[in-house]
């Protein structure tokens, strides 16, 4: 059985280590927010300028002042602060973020990501997804691992324009949790119920099979 | 206007001297922050031409859309512009140009050209579109574009307070592209919720001194929110 939203949330947020800054994009890496393990403290940076964000607001507390950078209605936490882009990408740019998640539509053996634009359709823009991938210490990439015809989007090289280049090292994916390096993708952990045959047929990037994959549990 | 009082009374005043085919910049993430009443008043002055330079595009009825109805900027540099479905017309059609700049080059960038950088380095895009016709450079075995500067002929920014001598304090996430914008405008013109005598700030919150800015006028703000999201839609 492939990974539910959620599934692939709690997953990530097994990554967590106490203390981390951790920037998450849309999509199904905001969910991570969710599934914080307890006992582990994390500050959530948001690019727009946001660090300690924190849960959507209750009716009355909604302030148009106070949004995510999915400009969605948010709070702050305690000990969170403000600051302007310039300096929220200082902190990324500069590697002060522990961690980044983010989706996206290939991976590729080199840890090249592509992630923000399909040519002949429409170009709404990168965002702070570059600086992201460029900046971050670590980076998790939560994807579909192939698109419903069965094509792989974990390849030897992307197709589609680049977000970034040999800047993704980890890949978990609807069936699967890869780690990217030396050329290829390595298996590290099963979606439940997925076979290694289904990661074969779905993986066209170099794979690397280790003798004893775990499955992971929910 | 006199010696260091900043305050005019009218956006008319406050956009003197803004003409056909300036750059102007505008502050703010999405509608959060940005100078509602500034941008109203460069749709009332019809001013065309505009290269605009701002995160997003407004939404079609909103913020910098507003412009864009009226088919008054001819570039725009922006690093997100998903919201817009006039935009999107604009740019199919080839009447308007787009410069999509990753969010932090962007910050930067204006950040270098109100410092008097005239550009830098940054590892942000390198591999990628973005980085096309630009000068690549290795330093130290990683690779960087080098990404020029930005300033304008106008910065409209939004800010929390103002005293009269200019100086501004942001609030929250409003903040955004607002305390970059303002260094980086030939003139620099802040639509304030609030403005106080000088010495009623203290100089220690200050976020923007008041020697990056030229105009401050008392603005009224519907503050409109682009997606409202509450608690009992969590998960």
């Amino acid at each position: 059985m492939a990974l539910s939203r959620e599934q692939m949330a709690m997953r990530v947020a097994r990554e967590l280590r106490d203390g981390d800054y951790v920037n998450l994009g849309i999509g199904i890496p905001t969910l991570v927010a969710n599934y914080i393990p307890a006992g582990i403290e994390v500050m959530l940076q948001s690019e727009n300028g946001l660090l300690g964000m924190g849960e959507f607001p209750d009716e009355t507390a909604v302030d148009a002042d106070l949004i995510n950078a999915g400009k969605q209605t948010v709070t702050a936490v305690k000990g969170a602060s403000f600051f302007s882009s310039a300096d929220s990408f200082a902190m990324i740019r500069g590697g002060h973020v522990d961690l980044t998640v983010l989706g996206a539509f290939e991976v590729d053996v080199t840890g090249a990501i592509a992630s923000w634009m399909i040519p002949g359709k429409l170009i709404k823009g990168m965002g702070g997804a570059m600086d992201l991938v460029a900046g971050a210490r670590n980076i998790i990439v939560t994807m579909m691992h192939a698109d419903k015809a069965g094509n792989s989007k974990l390849l030897p090289q992307c197709t589609l324009p680049l977000t970034g280049v040999g800047c993704i090292n980890t890949v978990l994916t609807d069936l699967a949790l890869l780690h990217i390096h030396d050329g290829a993708f390595h298996l590290k952990e099963l979606a439940p119920g997925v076979t290694i045959d289904e990661i074969r047929a779905k993986t066209a990037g170099k794979l690397v099979i280790p003798q004893q994959v775990a499955t992971m549990v929910f | 206007m006199a010696g260091m009082n900043k305050v005019v009374n009218s956006y008319s005043e406050a956009l003197s001297g803004l003409e056909n085919r300036m750059t102007v910049m505008v502050g703010g993430f999405g509608l959060c922050g940005i100078p509602e009443g500034l941008i109203n008043e460069m749709v009332r002055r019809q001013v065309t031409g505009l290269t605009a330079i701002s995160n997003n595009a407004g939404v079609d009825d909103f913020g910098l859309g507003l412009l864009l109805q009226g088919h008054q900027i001819s570039t725009m540099i922006a690093s997100y512009v998903g919201e817009n479905a006039l935009f999107e017309q604009q740019m199919l059609s080839g009447e308007l140009e787009v410069i999509l700049t990753p969010q932090g080059s962007l910050a930067e960038k204006i950040r270098a050209g109100g410092a008097g950088i005239p550009a830098f380095f940054t590892a942000t895009g390198y591999g990628t579109p973005v980085a096309e016709g630009k000068e690549t450079r290795e330093i130290d075995g990683r690779y960087y574009v080098l990404e020029p500067a930005l300033t304008a002929d106008f910065a409209l920014i939004r800010a929390w307070k103002a005293d009269t001598m200019g100086n501004l304090i942001y609030r929250h996430t409003a903040a955004n592209f607002n305390p970059v914008m303002a260094t980086a405008g030939k003139i620099t013109v802040a639509e304030v919720e609030e403005i106080v005598e000088a010495g009623e700030l203290d100089p220690d919150h200050i976020h923007t001194p008041g020697i990056y800015v030229d105009r401050v006028i008392q603005g009224r703000f519907e503050k409109r929110i682009e997606k409202r999201t509450v608690k009992s839609h969590n998960v």
